[in-house]
């Protein structure tokens, strides 16, 4: 494999209900990297071994081997943890009682949700920064190296403050995020690498827990998403808990057991729920047979229409937000040129049946798009999105991903109703300028709350944070004049700016999330969150800054050498000198962050140079060099500073 | 009375330091990025303010300039550039969704010369629109209607002549809408092409034109709710 350079590692991670991935560009096509265990999927489950008996902290573990401790020990494991990521207690209360884990006791109202694992209680981003950890262990394994940037897929109707948690549990896990990328975009991009050129596609993902449609427009490798819609709480999961309330009714009233006071029992009869589920999309019949604590046998035959009937009202939550994104976008379904699946639960031959109706596909001879897997093609999309963000492939170098805000952003206005400020499925980044004023003389304080959600009502809409304008210069009432710029940008997540006009002032913004941590909590998990081993991710980020640097300093340190360096002008002698000693300064220093900046400054002062250097390689091989010795001065600048020679020689 | 973009305040660019006026996106000189321009949308895509667009055009550059601009472009950028590139792209979109719609980009237009319309703050004042006065009698007519329907769909009686009535009525409404449209565009060439003082006039008219589109298509929006229920 090709040389890859140290920046250029982003990694693609699909951070599902059910299972995540992690995947790469290798070469010119994305890649899913397997575990230890050679699966390319990672179960979503996270378990916490026992209480070691010499003390300490119990250790954590992840993916296969947690789901086992699933039937054993079901009070320390967590799974579709997603299920929850940026909601609150009021509004998780209802899902937590299909769950065996529940909130740990003394939360209170407003906080966010802690769940109770054994003796130790974790946020959701926790959980989650707990498998983000255990796929970027993968990478690690796959590189031999450290991985430490990634691209992560959340649904496309995830709200901000979803986003946000996601985001968190990624830096939770060490890995900056450099862009959240919607599920069903992420499909698109799998699928537009090899694919026409033109085209109206719809992407239909009906995962383990949400369920998301996208209508995109693509043309000469943009994709340009038309409109969004979905319901984040809609999927296989819902599934499986009609299946899982059946059988445990008919066993409470046949057999008298209430297994719903067994939990490990309950886990057990929810795998063979999940097992007929999946064998009801290739047969026409599936059978329990369970044994029950007491000895009975639980048996019982599932006809394929009996299932379809049970599944029908779920299925059919899925053709409202269809027939919305399609009015959105202002297509009729005939005008949608492909579809195509994704997520697990497509794989049901009622849920093809009813993307076919929606779409009106047999009619038209058309056929959804199945050929990619439907549980790596989100994964796959994350390493082409993580291939275009470092500009390390080719066959990415043309494509460009313009998404949609899924919800509109709205301010509360008078009366609790709710003005708009940027409507959904509005391109982002996006951004709106509101102005506001005082109500009464010498006020030095205005509120503001910002809201996500189509609902005309404040009280409809989901809250996502209440701004307090402080400090703003007592004056009459209404004479004030505070500009407020609000800002989506390209993860779907809000940024707010303020200003006084008048004064001139730069407004301080207080900003409560109504859920969601904040940045001190973040940094705060980050440390709980870590073994021993990574204790000091700091220090850690800090070796890793300064690694990097001193390559690209050794590189450089070289450069004079190569006939290119001669060719360079005078100034870009001087900026590459000038940049080198910036980083030599800097590179003392503790501020890793300083560091990697200044490596990208020498990094992008030496671009042209490397392209000399290049071309000066390939031109003398043409001109008869022998292909070897061409090779080693391609070789020289490959294996020289990281960015500075693209990796696609080799 | 038209505000001409106002480019011409020389900035220094960041990275060259060699003067460049502030309606750019890029430096002219060493093409870094630099931060969002001064000017107005139209201006964002290099076109003098018209109401008659080319859409294909405006989609073309539009795709050319997200190539350039977008965040996806900078993942690996200086800290600045990635904070313009992220403000220039918001601003790129926000220019784009309000040109290439045929309503917005009137209502900004007018907006931009100071002609004022009740749109700026659609959601705020939408309620707040006067019935125009030619059709006080039929609104009148369609809004007992409405009730009437709304009243026995509640207590789930069927009223065809009723529904007949409407659904005439939808359509006759959906015809005044288009009517509206159509003169909506004459006036975009006749501004367009004018001077001073048919553009003024045009203006006046166009505010008026917009009002009573969007009391209309509030109606049909009401029709369509009921007929649909």
């Amino acid at each position: 494999m090709a040389e890859l350079n140290l920046i250029g590692r982003v990694v693609g991670i699909d951070l599902g209900t059910t299972n995540s991935l992690v995947a790469t560009m290798v070469g010119e096509m994305p890649f899913v990297i397997p575990g230890v265990d050679g699966s390319n999927l990672v179960p979503s489950v996270v378990a916490l071994d026992p209480m070691p008996t010499q003390g300490g902290r119990p250790t954590v573990t992840v993916g296969n081997s947690a789901r086992k401790a699933l039937i054993q020990t079901p009070e320390r494991v967590i799974y579709s943890v997603k299920r929850l990521m940026g909601r609150s207690i009021e509004e998780i209360n209802d899902e937590l009682k299909l769950f065996p884990f529940h909130l740990a006791g003394d939360v209170e109202a407003g906080e966010i949700p802690r769940i109770q694992l054994g003796e130790l209680r974790f946020t959701p981003p926790e959980i989650s920064a707990y498998v983000l950890r255990q796929l970027k262990r993968n990478a690690e394994r796959f590189f031999g190296a450290p991985v430490t940037q990634a691209v992560i897929t959340v649904p496309a109707y995830f709200n901000d403050a979803q986003r946000q948690a996601t985001k968190d549990a990624g830096r939770m896990a060490g890995l900056e995020v450099l862009r959240l990328v919607n599920e069903p975009t992420a499909a698109a991009l799998a699928y537009g690498l090899d694919r026409a050129k033109a085209g109206t596609i719809a992407v239909y993902d009906l995962g383990g827990g949400t369920f998301d449609i996208s209508i995109l427009k693509l043309r000469d490798g943009i994709f340009e998403v038309q409109s969004t819609n979905g319901d984040t709480h809609l999927g296989g999961d819902d599934i499986d808990n009609l299946l899982l309330a059946i059988a445990l009714d008919e066993i409470h009233a046949e057999h008298g057991v209430d297994l719903r006071l067994h939990p490990g029992a309950v886990q057990a009869v929810r795998k063979a729920a999940i097992e007929a589920k999946i064998l009801l999309s290739t047969e026409k019949e599936a059978r329990f047979d369970i044994e029950l604590p007491n000895g009975d046998r639980y048996q019982r035959e599932i006809p394929l229409d009996v299932f379809e009937l049970l599944i029908e009202p779920v299925l059919a939550r899925t053709a409202g937000p269809c027939k919305q994104a399609l009015a959105d976008a202002g297509l009729a379904p005939e005008q949608i040129d492909e579809v195509v699946l994704v997520g697990g639960s497509t794989r049901i031959p009622a849920v093809r049946q009813l993307v076919d109706d929606l779409f009106h596909l047999a009619a038209r001879g058309k056929k959804p798009h199945t050929e990619l897997n439907p549980d790596e093609v989100v994964a796959l999309g994350a390493a082409v999105q993580a291939g275009i963000l470092s500009g390390a492939s080719k066959s990415t170098d043309e494509m460009l991903l313009l998404d949609v805000t899924p919800l509109s952003l709205g301010i509360e206005a008078l009366g609790g109703t709710v003005a708009r400020i940027i409507q959904r499925n509005s391109t982002i980044p996006a951004s709106a300028t509101e102005h506001f004023t005082t109500g009464v003389d010498g006020q030095t304080n205005v509120a503001i709350h910002v809201l996500q959600g189509e609902r005309e009502l404040a009280a409809d809409c989901r809250s996502l944070a209440r701004f307090d304008l402080k400090g703003i210069p007592p004056m009459s009432a209404g004479l004030p004049r505070i500009e407020v710029k609000f800002l989506i940008d390209a993860d779907g997540i809000l940024h707010v700016t303020a200003r006084e006009q008048r004064s001139g002032k730069a407004a301080e913004i207080e900003v409560k999330p109504t859920y969601g941590l904040t940045d001190e909590q973040v940094e705060g998990m980050i440390l709980d969150s870590f073994d021993n081993a990574e204790a000091d991710f700091a220090k850690r980020l800090l070796i890793e800054a300064r690694n990097e640097a001193e390559t690209i300093l050794a590189a450089v340190e070289r450069a004079p050498q190569s006939p290119a360096w001669a060719m360079l002008r005078g100034e870009e002698q001087a900026a590459i000198n000038a940049a080198r000693d910036r980083l030599v300064q800097v590179k003392q220093g503790e501020d890793a962050t300083q560091i990697r900046e200044a490596t990208l400054a020498l990094d992008q002062a030496t671009r042209r140079f490397a392209e000399l250097m290049m071309e000066a390689a390939v031109s003398s091989a043409l001109r008869g060099k022998t292909m070897e010795s061409a090779g080693e001065d391609l070789a020289e600048a490959v294996t020289a500073p990281h960015a500075m020679a693209p990796a696609e020689f080799k | 009375m038209f505000k001409m973009l106002d480019s011409a305040v020389p900035v220094a660019c960041w990275s060259c330091s060699i003067g460049h006026n502030d309606s750019t996106l890029f430096c002219p000189h060493c093409s870094k990025i630099q931060p969002p321009p001064g000017g107005d949308y139209f201006s964002v895509f290099g076109l003098d303010p018209k109401l008659n667009l080319d859409l294909t055009e405006l989609e073309h550059e539009f795709h050319r300039l997200s190539r350039k601009l977008h965040p996806d472009r900078f993942a690996r950028a200086l800290e600045n550039e990635k904070e313009w590139s992220l403000a220039d792209t918001a601003l790129l979109n926000d220019a784009y969704r309000t040109l290439k719609d045929p309503l917005r980009r009137t209502e900004y237009l007018l907006k931009l010369v100071g002609a004022q319309t009740s749109a700026g703050d659609e959601t705020k004042e939408e309620k707040s629109v006067r019935t125009p006065a030619d059709l006080l009698e039929e609104v009148f007519e369609l809004n007992m209607q409405l009730e009437e329907m709304r009243a026995s769909r509640k207590t789930g009686e069927e009223d065809p002549a009723l529904q007949a009535s409407l659904a005439q009525a939808k359509v006759k409404f959906e015809g005044l809408l288009a009517a509206v449209d159509e003169d909506l565009r004459d006036e975009w060439q006749v501004w367009d092409e004018g001077g001073a003082a048919a553009r003024g006039a045009s203006q006046k008219k166009m505010v008026a034109l917009l009002d009573r589109r969007r009391y209309l298509s509030n109606l049909v929006r009401d029709v369509n709710e009921v007929l649909g229920a």
